[in-house]
Formats: structure tokens, C-alpha cells, sequence
């Protein structure tokens, strides 16, 4: 049952919620309203005017192939960082679910990369694949593979498909093994009586029960690779080559902060609201009523 | 249906060994039932034999051949747990078809094998529902239609009974016992519980701290404990525990036992005691009393009898014929021998 306090004043409970209330609207409904504001006009070079052009920089946005691309990008992107980073994380969850001796020490390594900010990351992966430099790029090369991203458009998006899903591993690697845990052994040896080896057991068991955790973060993985992979993106690759890894929070900050359309831009963001939005409702919708079984 | 056979099995944890050496003889049809108070290893025997513990020594046999390196599902065997452990995820049908799906039974056998249990047992109309949405009864058939289906030649039953009400764990107890002879198929079944032993069993192996105690018809052990322990375990309630030293024909350093239905109280007799309090349970009374030397007896008397009141001087006694001597290391002697 849910418990309800009662306060008998309107000042308490006022001065408890105000702090959060002012955070929000300081850094989130003040920057989203203005956003909102701007997308509707065009400012001259300098921000000294504006000109409404009511849904003007929507219809031009529509209309861009840069940013249709960008849409195409973004799904590319977030599908191979989602579908990377989940399967890789279920997979060592696995084998370490498995482990008896020395699955602590294991567990502790693989939960590391989850502490390195995205842009450390990116450059951490960078240094390794640099065309010059980089020993990934060196051994590639002894073996006969020349690897530039930066002139190649599929080896760009593997590098920032790579970069990002490696501290992504680590927060989906958490929540499988917990989900592993959570199953109960003796359904496991019950299956095994039943004749299921090891691959039939995880296909008919353990993967089905294991789905509300494997939606929820499917629908955390895709919010997280269309925002927070940013700072990935930025030291890696800057959105290039010829935009083949920009993605549509990147085009936000190109468009507005190097190319100065703050208009095209904050119509950008306005949109990037509107598609978390429809993810957070889907959350919502699905998630809250699936994963308590 | 199959011979199961433990010879001088052995299962350690690490340096600890908590199963030592553990040999029985199992008949083809036969319903063994291990029982023991916790962590006897009873347990760990049972899955030693399922294949879920590998065994440290000796060797588990089902029909004459070794399984010690089969895998579970190499040993035609099938076990009902303790929570069940039903798929929670599949309706009941797929619950029970899951084995045979396995094993690639053909549809229209799987669906008539499964349709045949369910009668059996009751369940047809929660073919369709998920294991949650049925009562702790109906699972625990659910968990029975599962291992029968398969057509097993070994049924290992793992405390099935203990997560049920009182009631229900009389009325499956029933149908257990029914179901397995109409089957006749050889069963190991783990209880702690001495009167599922004692009905269920043709022949019971009493467990204490990783040892056999005793192995024998549920009557037979009732009637001639070969241990200290094994008299306080079976029988309810249980055996009354005398130092020997008091009586001239008891062995020295030992104890004797007598149950408690075989003591009269009377106006002379043996041992004196006073009425500390009195259970009437309908047929009969339990009147617990104090000895000169400061133990407790329990004895059963029959409801006929006037029920003592409290503080009343008694005199126990009891024949010869119904004594039990133990030596000093707990183990049965007979009275000459002392």
C-alpha cells in the first residue's frame, strides 16, 4: 500500500520541493521554453535582432538531406551501440553468472569502464585506433589492413560504435547478472532434468525470464546513445567524415554552436525533445507494467 | 523402472565432509523415504543422485550401471522440488510438455501424454494458466505431472510436500502414495518430516549428520531403534531417555529408552515421578512428569483413563520386553549384553 504523509502547514512542504523545483526550471523548462522560442525565429550574425519566421526553420530542416541523414545516422548508430553493448554485456554476464571462484574480482573489473566520463573514453579509444600512432591501427596494418576513420565513413562509425558501447558494457553487464541472480536455481536444475543442455536452457528459460530487464534496457541503451554519446562522438570523429557520424544531438551543437544558425538549431532541439518524449512515454507504457513479473 | 544403488557414497565440501559413506539398496518399484532433521545431508544424498552434486566417492548405480559422470538428463530420472520450480513463464501445458518437447516426441504423443497426467492428477482445466495464477496444491501437481509425464525410471522427490498447509500435505501425501503404486515406480523421497516417513515409506533410511542410522521397514525402526537418535526422531512424541546407571539391569554409562504409550502409571512400579502438566489431544492424553532425578517422561494414555491433575504422585512402569538399552556411543544393546 502506499504510505501518504500529511503535513498541516503549506510552508514545509513548499520549502522540501522548492530546491528541486528551481533546479528543474532553472536548467531545464527555462532552456527548453527558449528553445522552443527561438525555433521560431532566424537571428541575424550578430544576436542583435530577430526575425519570426514562424515554422520556417522546421519546414527548411525537413527539407535538408544533411538532416534526414542525420536521422538515418542516428538509427545506424544507436541500434549498433544498443545491440553491442547488450549483447556483449549478457554475454559476460553469463559466463560470470557461471563462475563461482573469483566471480567477485570479475565483477568488479567489467563494472570499471562505466566510471570513465564519455569523452575520456573517446579519446582513450582514439589514441589506440590514431592513423598514425595508434597500436590498434599498427597491428591492423601488420596484418595488412590499412585503418583510416578519418577518411573512411564505416570505419568512423565502428570507432564511435566501439567507443561508446565499451562503458555502456559495464551498466548493462550490472543489471543482466543481477537479473541472472534473480532467476532461481532450482528452475535451472529442473530444466536440466528435463533434458535442456546448456544453449536450450538459455534460449527456453533464462533468456524469457530474463526480458523486463532486457527491455528496460533496451529503452535506457537507446535514450543513453542518442544523447550522452556526445563527448564520443566530439573527440573521435566531430561528426565526420562527410557527416557520417553525426548524429542528430551532434547536428544540434554543429548547426548552432559552429555554424551559428541558433534558429536551425534550437528547432533541432525542439525536435530532440519531441523524440525523448515518445521514448520516455514508451518507457512508461511498457517498462512500469513489465518488469515486476 | 530401474534398481538404484548407493555404495559407500561420500560428499565433501571443500575440507568439510558432510556425507560419509552411505550405502543402500534400492528394489525396482520400491518408495524409499529419507528423512532426517536439517542439514543431515539428506538433501545434498538426493541430488548426489540426481546428478545436481557430483559425488566425491563411491558410486550412485541406476539399473546396475554407473551414472556417476552422466549428466542429469543422461539418467532417466525426474525430480520435484521443494518451491516447485515450475517455468514461470509457460502455461501449465508447456510446464509439463517441456521435457517432451526436448526430447522431440512427436506433437500428437506429447499432447495425449499431457492430456493423460493432467486427468490423472486433476489439472485439466489449468492447462492454459501460468503457474501463478494456481494454488500452492495445484503446483505442487503441476511439479508431480511434470515428472510424470516423462515416464521416468527413477522418481526423487526433494521435500515436495513441506511448502503446503497442513490439510493438504495429509491429502497429497495420500495421493502421492497411491500415485506411486499405481506407477511402480522406483521413488527416493527427502522429508524431515517422521510421519510422511513413516506412511509414505516401504522402507525408510533414517539420516543423521551425514550418516545412514538405520535402513529398514518404517515399523521395524519404530519398533527397534538401533541409535539414541533414531528412537528421539521417529515417534511422536518421542522417546523418553532414562540414565541406565538407575536400573540394575542397564548397561553401564548408557541410557534407556521406552516410548511413551508403553509406560503405565500406577500405584507401584519402578521409577517415581509427579504430574507436571497433561495434553488431552481427543484419543488419547499426553501426561508429562517429573522423575526423582529431574528428567521429563512423556507417556500416552488412553483417553478412557482419568486425566491426572497436576502435582499427583505416580509410580512408572513398564515391561521388561519393551525396554530399549543404548551403551554409552548411543548404539542399541541388548539387556544381557550390558
Amino acid at each position: 500500500m502506499e504510505k501518504r504523509v500529511s503535513f498541516r502547514g503549506i510552508w514545509l512542504p513548499t520549502a522540501l520541493v522548492l530546491p528541486q523545483i528551481i533546479i528543474t526550471a532553472v536548467f531545464f523548462f527555462y532552456p527548453a521554453g527558449q528553445a522552443i522560442w527561438q525555433s521560431l525565429y532566424i537571428p541575424d550574425p550578430f544576436g542583435l535582432s530577430m526575425q519570426w519566421v514562424g515554422l520556417g526553420n522546421f519546414e527548411f530542416l525537413f527539407a535538408d538531406r544533411f538532416y534526414r541523414g542525420s536521422f538515418i545516422t542516428t538509427a545506424i548508430f544507436s541500434i549498433l551501440v544498443t545491440v553491442v553493448s547488450m549483447g556483449v554485456a549478457l554475454y559476460l554476464a553469463v559466463l560470470a553468472d557461471r563462475l563461482i571462484k573469483g566471480s567477485g574480482s570479475y565483477r568488479t573489473l567489467l563494472i570499471w569502464p562505466y566510471a570513465v566520463a564519455p569523452a575520456v573514453a573517446g579519446v582513450l579509444w582514439l589514441f589506440m585506433f590514431n592513423t598514425r600512432v595508434g597500436v590498434i591501427t599498427w597491428y591492423l596494418g601488420i596484418l595488412g589492413y590499412d585503418w583510416n576513420h578519418v577518411l573512411n565513413e564505416q570505419e568512423a562509425m565502428a570507432l564511435v560504435v566501439i567507443a561508446s558501447s565499451w562503458g555502456r558494457i559495464s551498466y548493462n553487464f550490472l543489471f543482466f547478472i543481477a537479473g541472472l541472480q534473480a532467476i532461481p536455481k532450482s528452475v535451472i536444475e529442473a530444466a536440466a532434468i528435463d533434458g535442456a543442455r546448456f544453449w536450450t536452457r538459455f534460449r527456453t528459460i533464462v533468456f524469457p525470464l530474463l526480458s523486463p530487464t532486457t527491455f528496460f534496457l533496451l529503452v535506457v541503451n537507446i535514450i543513453y546513445s542518442f544523447f550522452e554519446t556526445f563527448g564520443v562522438i566530439h573527440t573521435i570523429t566531430s561528426g565526420g567524415p562527410q557527416q557520417a557520424t553525426t548524429i542528430l544531438v551532434y547536428k544540434v551543437y554543429s548547426d548552432g554552436f559552429v555554424g551559428q544558425d541558433l534558429g536551425s538549431s534550437a528547432a533541432q532541439s525542439v525536435i530532440l525533445l519531441a523524440v525523448v518524449s515518445i521514448l520516455t512515454v514508451i518507457q512508461f507504457k511498457f517498462i512500469e507494467r513489465r518488469v515486476h513479473y | 523402472m530401474a534398481t538404484v544403488a548407493l555404495e559407500n557414497l561420500k560428499k565433501s565440501f571443500g575440507q568439510n565432509e558432510v556425507i560419509h559413506g552411505v550405502s543402500v539398496d534400492i528394489e525396482e518399484g520400491e518408495f524409499i523415504v529419507i528423512v532426517g532433521p536439517s542439514g543431515c545431508g539428506k538433501s545434498t544424498l538426493l541430488r548426489m543422485v540426481a546428478g545436481l552434486e557430483t559425488v566425491t566417492s563411491g558410486i550412485v548405480r541406476i539399473s546396475g550401471r554407473s551414472v556417476n559422470d552422466d549428466e542429469p538428463m543422461d539418467r532417466d530420472i525426474a525430480m520435484v522440488f521443494q518451491n516447485y520450480a515450475l517455468y514461470p513463464h509457460m502455461s501449465v501445458f508447456d510446464n509439463m510438455a517441456y521435457g517432451l518437447k526436448i526430447a522431440k516426441v512427436p506433437h500428437i504423443e506429447i499432447n495425449e501424454r499431457v492430456s493423460n497426467t493432467a486427468r490423472l492428477l486433476q489439472l485439466e482445466e489449468f492447462l492454459k494458466r501460468k503457474p501463478r495464477e494456481l494454488s500452492g496444491g495445484q503446483r505442487q501437481r503441476v511439479a508431480m505431472g511434470r515428472a510424470i509425464v516423462r515416464k521416468p525410471s527413477v522418481f526423487l522427490f526433494d521435500e515436495p510436500l513441506s511448502n503446503l498447509d497442513a490439510k493438504l500435505r495429509v491429502q497429497m501425501r495420500l495421493e502421492i502414495k497411491a500415485l506411486q503404486r499405481d506407477l511402480g515406480v522406483t521413488s527416493l523421497y527427502v522429508t524431515h518430516d517422521q510421519v510422511e516417513a513413516m506412511t509414505l515409506a516401504d522402507r525408510m533410511v533414517v539420516m543423521n549428520n551425514g550418516f545412514a542410522d538405520q535402513i529398514g521397514k518404517p515399523l521395524d525402526v519404530y519398533a527397534n531403534p538401533q541409535t539414541v537418535f533414531v528412537a528421539g526422531f521417529i515417534g511422536s512424541p518421542p522417546t523418553n531417555f532414562l540414565d541406565a546407571s538407575q536400573f540394575a539391569a542397564g548397561p553401564a554409562g548408557g541410557t534407556i529408552g521406552i516410548r511413551p504409550e508403553h509406560i503405565r502409571l500406577s500405584a507401584k512400579g519402578r521409577l517415581e515421578a509427579w504430574v507436571t502438566s497433561t495434553e488431552p489431544l481427543g484419543a488419547d492424553t499426553l501426561v508429562h512428569l517429573r522423575v526423582a532425578g529431574g528428567s521429563l517422561v512423556t507417556v500416552r494414555q488412553d483417553a478412557s483413563a482419568a486425566i491426572p491433575p497436576e502435582g499427583t504422585s505416580f509410580c512408572l512402569d513398564w515391561n521388561e520386553s519393551d525396554t530399549l538399552f543404548f551403551n554409552a556411543e548411543g548404539k542399541r544393546i541388548d539387556a544381557a549384553s550390558g
